[in-house]
């Protein structure tokens, strides 16, 4: 064979060798994680988990109750305040904005709020919100939430309605629709899977977020929907019961971070089949 | 490619062989010119589009055609630095004044673009939702319009089974069929083509090609084209365009079997573009 085949073929088989040894390496990190959290989280998931609220020291009894509640009230929340805020952002970046100068400097600012580590953001509303308030809230760790989700709701509303060919929007104009139009019917309607899993997405992000619920929400032992005192989450919660040494809450800790992975997970495959009809039109 | 004079003077029907007489003035354009930013595109275009006829637009690409009909329906506002400066009047409107609702202007100067756009919706809502911008009308007036407009884009047969099905389920040339049907809907007086046919398969094209000349009974019609043949095929009036200028504007006949410029000759007989 030709020399030069020879050495093409050699090189791309050992290329193709060190490729797959990476997706391996990161796969099998992920599947450990995953495998070991099953294991250790399905063992302690029983209804108790669901109907009964985080135990006292010591106790052998108990479940998640206030903590699962707090966590999807503050999630709700949250991404109740952040995703249409990041929605109507993104909408000006993509639609309004799009020639401007201003624009740039948003998407580069919304990029580095993106890449913020979520500890920061939970300072800024420790300082912002909780200090001035006097004491922890719900509240506060709505907004860390919040706070969290708009950039990247910010982010994937861009894209998206990026994506959206422009001649549509030059129809839609020629029929005569005024702006606001176009963008409401036309550009929201041709993205709109792709907006919905944006938010999606952004939701899955905030669920497991302990570090900025840990400067604001804190946790409560009990349960409590006031949105003004502190309030029980999943993530504070198996993050205070995994350093205990109590064996029924590392137990307990188990079976949270698997809820919250089920939870996460979920929303993922949710928006995964979103896109794939989006590709598929 | 078969002999240009040929398929002229066989050309199927509307093609006229003796000059039409003049057409009342639909839209005039006078002085016309067109900037993108510092990029002066389009240099003193005068000419006027009469009433219930075809005009077609040639040239070879960047000659201005497309800009110049973008600015009928003022479709360049949507984008900064893009100005026209002149006249350019639709009956007795001032298409350029700045103060203009370019809404109603839209509604009277509809557009069908080269790719096909329908919208992510119903076949039935493609046609209702441009009704529905301009009148409020019952759902059984509603139905009879959508109709009209679906036989008028000559798609009903194909698709009166299938209302509810979604716009982009159809094939292209159904697809380019509904946007025309879209846009007559509105009732507007004048449809602008912007080469309608160009990412159409032959039958398609052919399909199109007739339903520009029925068209023409109730609208103005404006069309660029790349296909010469389909100029000759279609237009009453031929514009030839080049680097920016109206070099030719005469009775497409005389256009593609006499022109008077020498740029015209060489470009119709295929000697660049």
């Amino acid at each position: 064979m030709n020399p030069i085949y020879a050495s093409r073929r050699r090189n791309d088989v050992i290329i193709r060798m060190l490729c797959l040894a990476a997706a391996l390496f990161g796969v099998t990190w992920l599947a450990l994680i995953l495998f070991t959290l099953f294991y250790n989280g399905l063992a302690g998931l029983n209804l108790a988990v669901f109907a009964q609220d985080t135990p006292p020291p010591g106790s052998t009894d108990g479940g998640l109750r206030n903590a699962i509640i707090g966590s999807i009230i503050m999630t709700v929340i949250g991404v109740g305040i952040g995703a249409p805020l990041g929605l109507f952002a993104g909408t000006y970046l993509a639609e309004y904005g799009k020639h401007d100068k201003l624009t740039s400097v948003i998407r580069f600012i919304n990029d580095i709020l993106l890449s913020a580590p979520s500890i920061i953001i939970g300072l800024f509303i420790y300082g912002a919100i909780v200090v001035p308030m006097g004491g922890f809230s719900a509240f506060a760790g709505c907004l860390a939430l919040a706070v969290i989700v708009i950039p990247v709701v910010v982010r994937t509303t861009e894209d998206m309605l990026g994506l959206v060919p422009n001649p549509l929007r030059e129809a839609a104009s020629a029929l005569g629709l005024p702006r606001s139009l176009v963008i409401r019917r036309i550009a929201y309607r041709a993205a709109r899977a792709g907006l919905i899993t944006g938010v999606l997405l952004a939701t899955a992000r905030v669920a497991g977020e302990t570090a900025p619920l840990l400067f604001t929400a804190l946790s409560n032992q009990f349960f409590s929907l006031d949105l003004t005192k502190t309030m029980a989450n999943l993530p504070v919660t198996i993050n205070n019961f995994v350093q205990s040494p109590y064996v029924y809450w590392k137990q307990l800790a188990w079976s949270g971070a698997l809820l919250i992975t089920l939870t996460v997970l979920a929303l993922n495959i949710g928006a995964r089949i979103l896109g794939a009809e989006r590709t598929s039109k | 490619m078969t002999d240009l004079s040929v398929s002229v003077s066989s050309a199927n029907g509307p093609v006229p062989q003796v000059t039409l007489p003049e057409a009342a003035p639909k839209v005039t354009a006078r002085g016309l010119n067109f900037y993108y930013g510092e990029h002066h595109a389009l240099k003193d275009i005068n000419l006027t589009l009469g009433t219930h006829r075809v005009t077609a637009f040639i040239g070879p690409s960047g000659c201005g055609k497309s800009t110049l009909l973008r600015i009928f329906n003022r479709m360049y506002d949507l984008y900064p630095g893009q100005r026209a400066t002149g006249q350019l009047l639709l009956d007795q409107t001032n298409v350029l004044d700045p103060k203009l609702d370019l809404n109603l202007l839209r509604a009277r100067v509809g557009m069908v673009f080269q790719k096909p756009t329908p919208f992510p919706m119903t076949i039935y809502e493609n046609i209702a939702f441009g009704i529905r911008l301009y009148e409020k009308i019952s759902k059984s007036e509603m139905d009879g319009r959508v109709e009209k407009a679906l036989r008028g884009g000559a798609l009903w047969n194909e698709v009166k089974d299938k209302l509810n099905a979604s716009g982009l389920s159809l094939s292209g040339g159904q697809q380019q069929r509904l946007c025309i049907a879209r846009t007559v809907a509105v009732r507007p007086e004048v449809i602008l083509f912007d080469e309608p046919c160009s990412a159409l398969d032959p039958i398609s094209t052919a399909k199109i090609e007739e339903l520009i000349q029925e068209l023409a009974e109730d609208y103005t019609i404006a069309i660029v084209t790349h296909n010469m043949q389909q100029a000759a095929r279609v237009s009453d009036k031929t514009a030839f365009m080049y680097l920016g200028e109206l070099v030719e504007f005469d009775d497409t006949n005389k256009i593609f079997t006499s022109p008077s410029d020498r740029r015209t000759q060489d470009y119709i007989t295929g000697r660049f573009g």
